[in-house]
């Protein structure tokens, strides 16, 4: 990225009606936090100011005060109304566009999307892993876009992702490719939860790290190698045992093994941090 | 440490000599022999592989709670790794102590342990050619749930 291109703000688009949901979005629980104030943490590791986009009739909701707010100056209907508010409130600044229904957008998806930026087109963008389509609303929005967005909704035409499939953009094959699933019914939002759960997610826990792995006896054998250093998104020993099990075939199951993290016993839903050095404990057989 | 790993024979003499305690009236120690059969299979010799730096706070924990659970002076365990031959000696357990009750007591708890905790595993390789893992092989299947409940064969 050259130093010419336009600095980077964050915009969580909160001002959606949440139809299909029947309940606010912006104000579901995860893990104790509402998706809002962790998709507001989480672009905020990433660019130095994040505003919060908001309809004029949202300016004294509880859930939304307390963050910098940037209310709709344009009229129309749906997310590119917030997107060309703030291209409108500061013409020279790019935008980093969230929507406010990813519950498992990482800290590794942000990071790629900015590292990937092109300034010299209208918006950087993940494909989608499911129809390969630009998902406009986990991306950098360029200042040139805004006179392409006004002409586009002067048109009559509000839909971003059309929108975004017409103009110049850069399309990126997300490394993360469960980071923009979205959630838009009181049923996905249940699987959500228990996904995360599952996972034991915290915002960012998707994202993938280094891992520090030794093997001892039987399964020394099955995989081939004594220790081996990998990149994984699992969040815990037991969802990694179940990633190797998946490559190495292990014949031993979980239930039958021990683990431990920088050689000490450890528990199976322990979160693993970059850097663990882990070991499955087969059968042992001293004396 | 009073738990400790060796590739060569392990030299029971120096062992009993560190355990020696004027106020001890006597000693006990444990020798685990490498034998030549083991659950209907001729076995033929061993290899002994550990997670060492786990295994020696394991052990180190099992012999600092057998000496403060039983009235014994000292205690100490030692464990070969690597191949080992029918007859060799695998792990030896020394402990000395005021009384001799305590003193079995305290190395039985020890051996016990220590063959049930530490991560230590023994491969055995048979007169038929073929080898397995001890209590990993028999239990590979994944709806098998006891495995950890084997005792292991006493060397």
């Amino acid at each position: 990225m050259s130093s010419a291109a336009p600095v980077v703000h964050g915009l969580i688009l909160a001002g959606g009606k949440s139809a299909r949901m029947q309940r606010d979005k912006a104000t579901l629980l995860y893990q104790g936090k509402s998706q809002l104030d962790r998709a507001y943490e989480l672009a905020a590791r990433h660019v130095p100011k994040v505003f919060v986009s908001v309809r004029s009739t949202q300016l004294d909701d509880p859930a939304r005060a307390g963050k910098p707010l940037l209310v709709d100056s344009v009229d129309g209907e749906g997310p590119i109304v917030g997107i060309r508010s703030a291209l409108a409130a500061d013409p020279r600044a790019a935008w980093l566009v969230i929507a406010c229904d990813l519950p498992f957008l990482s800290d590794a998806a942000l990071e790629q999307l900015l590292a990937q930026r092109d300034p010299t087109v209208l918006a950087t963008a993940f494909a989608s892993t499911h129809d390969g389509l630009p998902e406009p609303l986990c991306a950098i929005w360029e200042p040139a876009a805004a006179p392409a967005l006004t002409l586009y909704q002067q048109a009559g035409r509000h839909c971003p992702r059309k929108f975004l499939s017409t103009h110049p953009l850069r399309l990126l094959e997300p490394h993360d490719r469960h980071a923009l699933d979205n959630i838009n019914t009181p049923e996905e939002y249940r699987a959500a939860l228990q996904a995360l759960d599952a996972i034991g997610a915290v915002p960012g826990a998707l994202q993938s790290r280094r891992i520090h792995i030794q093997y001892f006896a039987l399964l020394r054998e099955q995989a081939g190698r004594s220790a081996e250093t990998l990149e994984t998104r699992a969040a815990n020993p037991a969802a990694l045992f179940d990633e190797l099990t998946t490559r190495y075939r292990f014949t031993l199951g979980r239930a039958q093994l021990k683990v431990a993290v920088n050689t000490e016993f450890a528990d199976w839903s322990q979160p693993l941090n970059a850097g663990d050095a882990v070991v499955f404990i087969p059968p042992v057989a001293g004396g | 440490m009073r738990f400790r790993f060796t590739d060569i024979a392990i030299d029971t003499a120096a062992g009993r000599h560190e355990l020696l305690n004027p106020g001890a009236g006597g000693y006990v120690s444990f020798e685990g022999w490498v034998r030549d059969f083991n659950e209907g299979r001729e076995v033929t010799r061993l290899e002994y592989e550990a997670f060492q730096a786990l295994a020696l706070k394991e052990g180190e924990r099992i012999l600092a709670s057998a000496v403060a659970r039983y009235p014994v002076k000292n205690a100490l365990c030692i464990h070969r790794l690597g191949s080992l031959e029918l007859t060799d000696l695998a792990v030896w357990v020394g402990v000395s102590a005021t009384h001799r009750g305590a003193a079995f007591e305290a190395c039985r708890t020890i051996i016990d342990e220590v063959k049930h905790r530490v991560p230590i595993w023994k491969k055995e390789h048979y007169r038929s050619g073929d080898s397995g893992w001890v209590n990993c092989e028999r239990c590979a299947a994944p709806a098998h749930e006891h495995a950890h409940a084997h005792d292991p064969a006493p060397s």
